[in-house]
């Protein structure tokens, strides 16, 4: 009985965790690859569940739609949408240096969650949407668990490998090279603003995809579970703990941390009751420590970024 | 190419960098810009490469006005530059340095590199040969694999020069190529900027401090201060020029007479 329970809280674990590594991977095209401060994590992620919540579930009266479609085309128009919240996000700061940037970010993501919190006709507001639907439903409660599973660690696989080609390809080149001089990638011809603006995109695009699995696998959406405390903040610490700039650090980052936050749980439950009430508050105390000590230790993180190898070499002696 | 520069002014707060400047840079030339400190040489070189917008004048490249034109845009109409203080991309190998720079490659498409990638190999291929050539032309071959961040000076003032010969453009703005590059290096430099303009039909203007090396690559030379043309010439002939001697001379005793 304990081991049944203890597999079915790995499987819960796995799945979430592995949902935070797709956000994180679309953060690192973002910062990692084209170094862009994007603090607005929490907007993209909301727009995907969101979209594919208002597609996905039964009709309701309390909010737009919903128009019964299956999980596939939810998981879709939500990477989608997102994308396009990106683009048009991206024409007006995407020029913007880092900091800036940051900034500019920090306010689109609270905009968009302040839409979606208070925009009743479409989201039902604080009260949220719930009965999106689950993949798999007929599988019975273990089955569904572990092919949720499958599909979020088939979805890490398949955007890996996209992100690890374009990162490979002459595209991550001009970016990371964008990256480490805009003004000399001006130099040699390269529009930079098309190029920041793709990355931005895709970056978000990722995320909207993640945040619609995660619609699919909570079953229900509220405003508050895109606290940027839990997105933003913890994306950005798994980022950094894992790699910035490396996609299997950020995966690896994601499980890592996730694993840290998950345990903490567990810790501060132990604690006597005069202290269990600030056990939340702990939680978070305890991830900015790891985030400190990582960055004073370890600032490329546990997987620092290297360059790709070579498409084709030449093999050519030095003499 | 030809590039002439149209009575440009461009002033930086309180501080007038150039003002009313004409000049041509002939095509197949190697034309030397020299200027005492604060002449408005960098000014000029940003605003013909296009990085700053002048308040005043225009710029033409073959007879083409390009003065609203960005930088990454007149690369493809053949202008490309080097910077004073060299810009590499540190967190990238040497080598992808160089990859970088030749345009055309059909793997900067996001769809191409997921779906037609022999296209990228293909491309790729052409380019590696041509890197691995600039390379060991400029004896950074041993190099190649190391994070440009990591190199030396002078190394980084070679690979920017790598970048100009990655290049299709056949007209350069070199600022100051001649900087931390050891004399050895430096020679075999010259050399190569004078094969490029006399047998490859390269353009080239050249801002230089190192006078040895103006009098040996430069022809004409055009002296600049105060943000304006002062004169223009051989080498000899201007540095028997009267004015030139005042402006290098008193710029100078000027500077030591204020404290």
């Amino acid at each position: 009985m304990e081991l049944v329970g203890l597999a079915s809280f790995l499987v819960f674990f796995l799945t979430l965790a592995g949902i935070y590594a797709l956000v994180t991977l679309g953060l690192n095209v973002q910062w990692g690859f084209a170094g862009q401060f994007d603090i607005g994590i929490a907007g993209f992620w909301a727009v995907g569940a969101y979209t594919t919540a208002i597609l996905t579930t039964p009709p309701s009266p309390f909010h737009l739609g919903g128009f019964g479609m299956p999980f596939t085309v939810g998981a879709a128009a939500a990477t989608l949408l997102a994308a396009l919240v990106a683009l048009a996000v991206g024409r007006i700061c995407v020029d913007l240096r880092t900091d800036y940037l940051a900034i500019a970010t920090i306010g689109i993501g609270e905009i968009l969650r302040l839409v979606l919190k208070n925009e009743e006709w479409l989201t039902n507001g604080v009260r949220g949407i719930a009965g999106i639907p689950r993949p798999f439903a007929d599988l019975g409660r273990t089955g569904q668990a572990l092919a949720f599973l499958a599909l979020v660690l088939a979805a890490i696989a398949t955007v890996h490998a996209l992100l690890e080609r374009a990162r490979r390809a002459p595209w991550g080149r001009v970016q990371r090279a964008i990256r480490d001089d805009e003004t000399a990638v001006l130099a040699v011809g390269r529009d930079v603003r098309r190029f920041r603006l793709e990355s931005f995109v895709l970056g978000a695009a990722v995320m909207g995809f993640a945040g619609a699995v995660h619609a699919h696998f909570v079953g229900f959406i509220s405003p508050e579970a895109f606290d940027p405390l839990y997105t933003t903040f913890l994306v950005w610490v798994m980022l950094v703990v894992g790699g910035s700039g490396n996609n299997l650090g950020a995966i690896l980052g994601a499980f890592a941390v996730w694993a840290i936050w998950s345990l903490a749980q567990f810790v501060t439950a132990w604690l006597p009751l005069e202290w269990a009430a600030r056990a939340g508050a702990l939680r978070v105390l305890l991830v900015g420590v790891l985030l400190q000590a990582v960055l004073l230790w370890r600032p490329q993180g546990l997987l620092p970024e290297r360059p790709p190898p070579p498409v084709v070499r030449d093999e050519r002696e030095s003499r | 190419m030809r590039i002439e520069v149209r009575d440009v002014s461009k002033a930086f707060g309180g501080v007038q960098a150039v003002r009313h400047c004409t000049l041509t840079v002939e095509p197949g030339t190697v034309t030397g810009l020299i200027g005492p400190n604060g002449a408005g040489k960098s000014t000029l070189f940003d605003i013909v490469a296009g990085f700053t917008r002048p308040d005043a004048g225009r710029v033409l490249l073959d007879g083409r006005d390009v003065t609203d034109l960005p930088p990454h845009r007149r690369f493809h109409l053949g202008l490309v530059r080097t910077f004073q203080i060299p810009r590499v991309f540190a967190r990238m190998t040497v080598e992808e340095n160089l990859r970088l720079v030749p345009p055309r490659q059909p793997g900067e498409k996001l769809f191409v590199s997921w779906l037609a990638w022999p296209r990228v190999v293909r491309r790729e291929r052409e380019i590696a040969a041509r890197a691995a050539e600039v390379l060991e032309l400029l004896g950074l071959l041993h190099l190649r694999d190391e994070l440009a961040g990591h190199l030396s000076g002078g190394q980084k003032k070679l690979l920017e020069f790598g970048r100009v010969l990655m290049s299709p453009c056949r007209t350069v703005l070199l600022d100051e190529p001649g900087a931390g590059v050891n004399r050895t290096l430096l020679g075999r430099l010259a050399a190569l900027i004078e094969r490029l303009a006399r047998e490859e039909g390269y353009t080239f203007c050249v801002v230089e401090h190192d006078m040895d090396l103006v009098a040996r690559l430069c022809d004409p030379v055009i002296v600049m201060a105060e943000g304006t043309v002062l004169a223009r010439g051989s080498f000899d002939e201007v540095r028997r020029d009267r004015r030139v001697l005042e402006a290098y001379l008193g710029g100078t005793l000027g500077a030591e007479a204020e404290p």
